[in-house]
C-alpha cells in the first residue's frame, strides 16, 4: 500500500531547476510525483504549508559527526537530530574519527550507523592519507566503492607538495574530489587565532591570512598539473578567494564553500577570549568577511557548508588556546544563511542552492531537488519568524555555538527524509 | 587615601582602566610608601584577609612582591607554585581555582602562561582576581608601577603631568605583556608611546592595536624621547628564527650610551627586570645611577601591589 503525502500551498523553490511559484507536492513512497495542482487522493496526508517556503532538503557537505571514537562529543543519532532540526537532509560527515575514515570497514560502520540511528542521509568524506598522517594515499576507490563520496584529510592540511600532487593526480582514476583544509602548517603553528589587530590586543599568537591563501595559490598549480578536482574547505581569506576566482575563470575543476561564521562574524567576536567564537580557519577580519560576501555574490563560492564541530563543555571551558577548535552550526545555517538574503547578497533562490543542488552535484548526489522523481527531501520553512538562537535549547548532543544570542530570522517547521517527517518544529 | 573611584572586583588588565581609576591606585600607592620606610613595616590594615598568590609561571621579583605587599599589611598571603600544586597530577585550572575559592580567600593573584586565563577564571568564578601577567597580554601591576615611577620623575623632566611625555618601549613588544599593558596604560593617562624593535617583534598591526608608533631603527625611535623603556629578550627567541644572534641584536637594538644621547635632556631608563646585560641593555647603562631607575621600579612595586590589594579587599572604598 503506498503512503501518499501532500504539501499543500507552500512556496515552492527549486533551484536546480529555477522553479518558484505557489504549488502543490506530491509525494508517493517517499519520491515526489508532482508538483502543481495535483488532486489529493483520498487517504493522502496534507501537510500546509501556507506561507512558508518549501525547498529541497539542505545539503551540508561538511559537517564533524564525532562517531567512532568521540561519542561524548557527538553521535551520529545526535548529529543528524541536529541536522534535521536545522532543515538538513544530507550531511557529507568528515574522516577525522577515532579510528579514522581511512578504511572501508570504518564507511561501512558509518553507513551502518547511520542507517540504523540516523534521521537524515549520511554519506562519509574518506580520508586523503591513512591516519591523517599525510604520508600514505588511502585505497580511495574502495573507499568510494564502500560509499564515500569524497576525500578530505580536514582538520589538518595536505601539506607535502608531492603528495597532494599524487592524490589530485590519483583522484581523477576515479573523478573524485579532493576537498583540502587549506593551511601551510609552517606558517600556522601556534596560533590560535586570526592574526590581526585583535590578536595584538589579546595577547594571542596569529594565524595569518596567508597561511591559507598560499596553499590555495599551491593547490591550483597542482590542479593545473594533474587535472584533479578541487575543492577548498571553509574558506575564510580575500586572498584565498582571489586564487579560486582566477582559476574558475580559467576553467579548472576548482570549487570552495563558505561556513556562515566566515561570512557572519569576524574576530572581534574572540573579545573577552570566547572560546566559543575559536574555530579552524579562525574568524577572521573585516576585510576578508567582506570578501566572503562578495565570493558568493560572485558566484566565486558556490556552496555554504557549516563545519559543524561539536564538541564537550570540558573542551571549551579552558584557556583560550588550549581550547578546542570548531562550532556547532547545523542549526544556524538557514536562518544565519537568509541574512545574506536580507542584505541583497545573494536571491532566495541562490541562497538555496548554495545549500542544495550545488553541494550535492559536486558530491555526485542526486539529492538537492524537487524533480519529479527526486526522492522527496524537503525542507518547510517560514521565512521571516524571528527568534533568538539558545545554545540551551539545540537538539544535537553539543552546545558550542558562535551564535548564542544572535536574533535571527527564517525558522525550519518541518523536515522531511523521503518523505517522512524527521522534525516537526518545537521551538 | 579616601574613597576613590574604584568599583571593581578584579584587576585584568590596564586596557579596562580609566585614568580616574588609574589615578586612585597610584595615589594610594604613594602614601602606602611611606609604610615600607618605616623601621617596623607593618600596618594592620589587612588584617584578617587572605592573599592566594597561585603562580603558574617561575617568578621571584613579582611573586615576592606581592606576598610581601600582603604581608606589610597584615593579611594571611599564601603561595601555590605549578610544583608544589596539583596542576601537575592534571587539574584543570578551573578545577584548581574553585578548590581555591572554596576556602574563601578575599584575593587570588594569578600568572599564569596563557593570555586570557584571569579573565577566563573571572567569568567563571567569583573569587577577586589580579592579574599578575596572563601570556603575552597583560601585566597591569608592573604598567601601574613604571607609571607611578615614572610620574615621580615628571619634575625632573619639567613636566607636570603624562600629557605629551614619550616613551620608547624597546626591544621585543611581540611577547612582551609589559609593552602591552604600559603601551594602554600610559596611553590612557596622555603620553605617547613608540615600540622600538626589530620587524618581526613588533605585534600585528600595533599601530591600531595599541595606539603607538612603530620605529625599527634605534636612533630615530629614541630620538627626543623621555622615557626608555627596555624589554627583556627571551634567548629562546633566536632558535625559532626571531632574530639571528645576540650579538647582532646587541648591535642594533642594544640600549646604549651612544643611543640615549639621542634622548631628550634627562631621559631615563627603565627595565621590568630581569634583565640580560649585553642583550638588550648595555651594563653601563643599567648601572648608572643618573640615568638608570631599575631599581626604583622595584620598590614602588611593592608600594603599587600594597595599593591594588588594598582596593580589591574592599577595604579603600568604592566595593
Amino acid at each position: 500500500m503506498s503512503r501518499v503525502v501532500v504539501v499543500k500551498g507552500g512556496r515552492v523553490i527549486d533551484p536546480a531547476s529555477g522553479f518558484d511559484a505557489t504549488a502543490d507536492l506530491l509525494i508517493a513512497d517517499g519520491v515526489i510525483r508532482e508538483v502543481g495542482r495535483p488532486d489529493v487522493p483520498t487517504g493522502a496526508e496534507v501537510l500546509r504549508a501556507d506561507g512558508l517556503v518549501v525547498a529541497p532538503g539542505l545539503v551540508d557537505m561538511h559537517v564533524h559527526l564525532r562517531e567512532p571514537g568521540f561519542e561524548y562529543k557527538e553521535t551520529i543519532a545526535g548529529g543528524t537530530r541536529a541536522a534535521a532540526a536545522g532543515g538538513v537532509t544530507t550531511v557529507a560527515c568528515m574522516p577525522n574519527t577515532k579510528p579514522v575514515n581511512d578504511d572501508p570497514s570504518i564507511t561501512a560502520f558509518m553507513r551502518q550507523k547511520a542507517a540504523d540511528e540516523g534521521v537524515v542521509n549520511v554519506h562519509p568524506i574518506g580520508a586523503v592519507t591513512k591516519g591523517l598522517e599525510g604520508r600514505e594515499l588511502t585505497e580511495m576507490g574502495l573507499l568510494l566503492r564502500a560509499g564515500c563520496v569524497a576525500f578530505s584529510d580536514d582538520g589538518r592540511p595536505v601539506a607535502d607538495s608531492g603528495l597532494m600532487r599524487r592524490a589530485l593526480d590519483y583522484a581523477r582514476a576515479f573523478n573524485a574530489l579532493i576537498i583540502q583544509h587549506a593551511e601551510e602548517p609552517s606558517l600556522s603553528a601556534h596560533g590560535c587565532m586570526h592574526e590581526g589587530v585583535i590578536s595584538s590586543r589579546l595577547g594571542l599568537p596569529g594565524l595569518p591570512a596567508v597561511a591559507e591563501s598560499v596553499m590555495v595559490d599551491r593547490d591550483i598549480r597542482l590542479v593545473e598539473l594533474t587535472g584533479g578536482r578541487y575543492h577548498v574547505a571553509h574558506i575564510s581569506v580575500a586572498g584565498a578567494v582571489e586564487a579560486v576566482a582566477r582559476a574558475r575563470a580559467r576553467g579548472l575543476p576548482v570549487s570552495c564553500e563558505v561556513a556562515p561564521h566566515h561570512f557572519a562574524l569576524t574576530d572581534e567576536a574572540v573579545l573577552g577570549y570566547d572560546t566559543d567564537a575559536k574555530m579552524s580557519p579562525p574568524l577572521r577580519s573585516a576585510e576578508d568577511r567582506n570578501a566572503m560576501l562578495e565570493g558568493l555574490a560572485r558566484g566565486v563560492i558556490t556552496v555554504i557548508a557549516t563545519d559543524h564541530a561539536p564538541h564537550d563543555p570540558d573542551s571549551k571551558r579552558v584557556e583560550f588556546c588550549h581550547a578546542s577548535n570548531g562550532v556547532v552550526g547545523l542549526e544556524t545555517l538557514l536562518p544565519v544563511s537568509l541574512e545574506l538574503v536580507r542584505d541583497g547578497v545573494l536571491d532566495l533562490m541562490g541562497c538555496l542552492r548554495a545549500m542544495t543542488v550545488a553541494p550535492a552535484r559536486l558530491l555526485g548526489l542526486d539529492r538537492g531537488t524537487l524533480a519529479v522523481g527526486a526522492v522527496a527531501d524537503l525542507v518547510l520553512f517560514d521565512p521571516d519568524a524571528a527568534w533568538v538562537v539558545d545554545a540551551a535549547r539545540l537538539h544535537g548532543t553539543a552546545r558550542n555555538t558562535c551564535f548564542h544570542g544572535r536574533r535571527v530570522r527564517g525558522r525550519v517547521e518541518k523536515t522531511l527524509v523521503a518523505g517522512q517527517v524527521v522534525f516537526d518544529g518545537d521551538r | 587615601m579616601g574613597t576613590h573611584l574604584w568599583n571593581r572586583k578584579h584587576l585584568l588588565g590596564m586596557a579596562d582602566l580609566g585614568r580616574e581609576e588609574i589615578q586612585s591606585i597610584l595615589d594610594a600607592a604613594a602614601s602606602l610608601r611611606e609604610v615600607n620606610r618605616r623601621d617596623i613595616k607593618k600596618v594592620p590594615t589587612l588584617r584578617g584577609k587572605t592573599v592566594i598568590n597561585l603562580f603558574y609561571e617561575n617568578s621571584t621579583r613579582t611573586r615576592t612582591s606581592f606576598e610581601l605587599a600582603g604581608k606589610r599589611m597584615s593579611a594571611d598571603v599564601i603561595n601555590m607554585s605549578v610544583a608544589s600544586s596539583s596542576v601537575k597530577k592534571g587539574e584543570t585550572l578551573i578545577d584548581t581555582l574553585a578548590t581555591l575559592q572554596a576556602m574563601n580567600p578575599d584575593v587570588v593573584v594569578i600568572r599564569h602562561p596563557e593570555s586570557g586565563a584571569q579573565e577566563f577564571l573571572a567569568r567563571h568564578l567569583d573569587a577577586a582576581i589580579v592579574n599578575a601577567g596572563d601570556g603575552r597580554h597583560e601585566h597591569p601591576t608592573q604598567a601601574l608601577l613604571d607609571l607611578l615611577t615614572i610620574h615621580d620623575h615628571l619634575p625632573l623632566l619639567d613636566r607636570e603631568g603624562f600629557a605629551g611625555l614619550v616613551v620608547a618601549v624597546c626591544g621585543d613588544a611581540l611577547h612582551s605583556r609589559v609593552a602591552r599593558s604600559i603601551a594602554l596604560g600610559l596611553r590612557t593617562m596622555g603620553g605617547e608611546v613608540r615600540f622600538v624593535g626589530p620587524p618581526g617583534l613588533i605585534p600585528p598591526r600595533a599601530e591600531e592595536a595599541f595606539g603607538v608608533r612603530v620605529y625599527h631603527d634605534m636612533e630615530a625611535g629614541l630620538d627626543g624621547v623621555h622615557v626608555v623603556m627596555a624589554l627583556r629578550l627571551q634567548l629562546e627567541r633566536m632558535s625559532v628564527g626571531f632574530i639571528p644572534s645576540v650579538r647582532e641584536y646587541f648591535a642594533f637594538w642594544g640600549v646604549t650610551r651612544a643611543r640615549l644621547a639621542r634622548a631628550a635632556p634627562g631621559a631615563f631608563v627603565m627595565h621590568p627586570g630581569p634583565i640580560n646585560r649585553g642583550v638588550e641593555i648595555a651594563s653601563d647603562v643599567a648601572d648608572d645611577p643618573e640615568r638608570s631607575v631599575i631599581l626604583e621600579q622595584v620598590a614602588n612595586g611593592l608600594a603599587v601591589r600594597m595599593a591594588v590589594l588594598y582596593r580589591l579587599c574592599g577595604v579603600g572604598g568604592g566595593r
